[in-house]
């Protein structure tokens, strides 16, 4: 068993671990803990396979910012925890069943002799004279354009839809509703009323006194 | 000698275990979250391992877009999520009947 296999299997151990402790946890912090635990350890796997852009945008953006968002959910709730958690242990049987019998059904399916998986070797070479950033960056920005363009405007759009989401209108807010602002009719603001002429009288003396006092 | 199954398998494994998370947190909707996280991580090591050994950058491409829609996937989920412990006080899967789906 050479270097790469034994940090193969290791990985593969904290994985599975952290993996069964995110989903099994009883305090949500410990499981989105956890779940940082199984992503860096994905990164690692990751750089055995040769994919180290992709492995280390895994650590920024999953462990830097995902989990730290989960994290910061978790910590603002008030979650009782107790009340989720009635019946955790009772589904487990029947919930191990299903997850063994798909296990086993992938595990069948990728074991064919006939699918010949084992046998693909990668071509050393070929990855080691260009680096895989530079790999990835010349097929994002050729190839791929149109996809990247679009996933940066789905971003933009998910960052809009959460504070759009989340925000609160206050209060003593004076703004004003450009949806009413536009419905609005003159007979809303304008009331013309027909009365008769009338002769304005003349001051008096006291008022005229009055006024000059102002 | 690492192969291509190793990965695969491992992949296989870690799906099933956040299948197993889905089953067992039924009522709590954040660890779910973290679930469906996990389950688009294993799809990913689909992805990386299969480009690594058909040597074809296709794949990685894949994940770097796979990322991005589930980095935006959670923050809508999360933003939806305090949303509704805004208005329930809870998180519980079975107070949200408001819709009688």
């Amino acid at each position: 068993m050479n270097f790469q296999a034994v940090v193969f299997y290791i990985l593969s151990a904290i994985l599975i671990f952290a993996g069964f402790r995110v989903v099994t946890a009883k305090n949500p912090v410990h499981a989105a803990l956890y779940l940082v635990l199984a992503f860096f350890t994905a990164s690692g796997h990751w750089l055995l396979l040769q994919a180290e852009f992709l492995a280390i945008a895994l650590v920024l953006v999953y462990v830097g910012a995902v989990t730290v968002l989960f994290l910061f959910v978790v910590m603002m709730l008030d979650i009782n925890v107790e009340k989720l958690r009635a019946g955790f242990w009772s589904h487990f049987p029947q919930a191990a069943i299903v997850a063994l019998i798909m296990m086993a059904e992938i595990i069948l399916v990728l074991s064919s002799p006939e699918a010949g998986l084992s046998k693909l070797q990668p071509a050393a070479d070929a990855m080691a004279k260009i680096s895989n950033v530079k790999v990835l960056g010349g097929q994002l920005y050729t190839t791929y354009l149109l996809p990247f363009e679009a996933a940066a405007v789905i971003l933009l759009v998910a960052m809009v839809a959460a504070i759009g989401i989340t925000q609160r209108q206050r209060k003593d807010s004076k703004a004003v509703d450009p949806g009413v602002q536009v419905r609005v009719r003159r007979d809303d603001r304008v009331r013309i009323v027909k009365m008769d002429v009338v002769k304005p009288e003349v001051a008096t003396a006291s008022e005229s006194n009055t006024e000059q006092q102002a | 000698m690492l192969t291509l199954t190793h990965f695969l398998v491992l992949a296989g494994i870690l799906f099933a275990i956040s299948v197993l998370g889905i089953f067992l947190n039924r009522k709590n909707l954040i660890v779910l979250l973290m679930a469906i996280e996990l389950m688009l991580l294993a799809v990913n090591y689909n992805f990386i391992a299969f480009s690594h050994y058909l040597s074809d950058s296709a794949g990685q491409i894949f994940v770097f877009f796979i990322l991005t829609v589930a980095a935006a996937e959670s923050a809508i989920g999360l933003a939806i999520l305090v949303v509704l412990f805004r208005n329930l006080n809870s998180i519980n899967v079975e107070d949200l009947g408001s819709l009688k789906g």
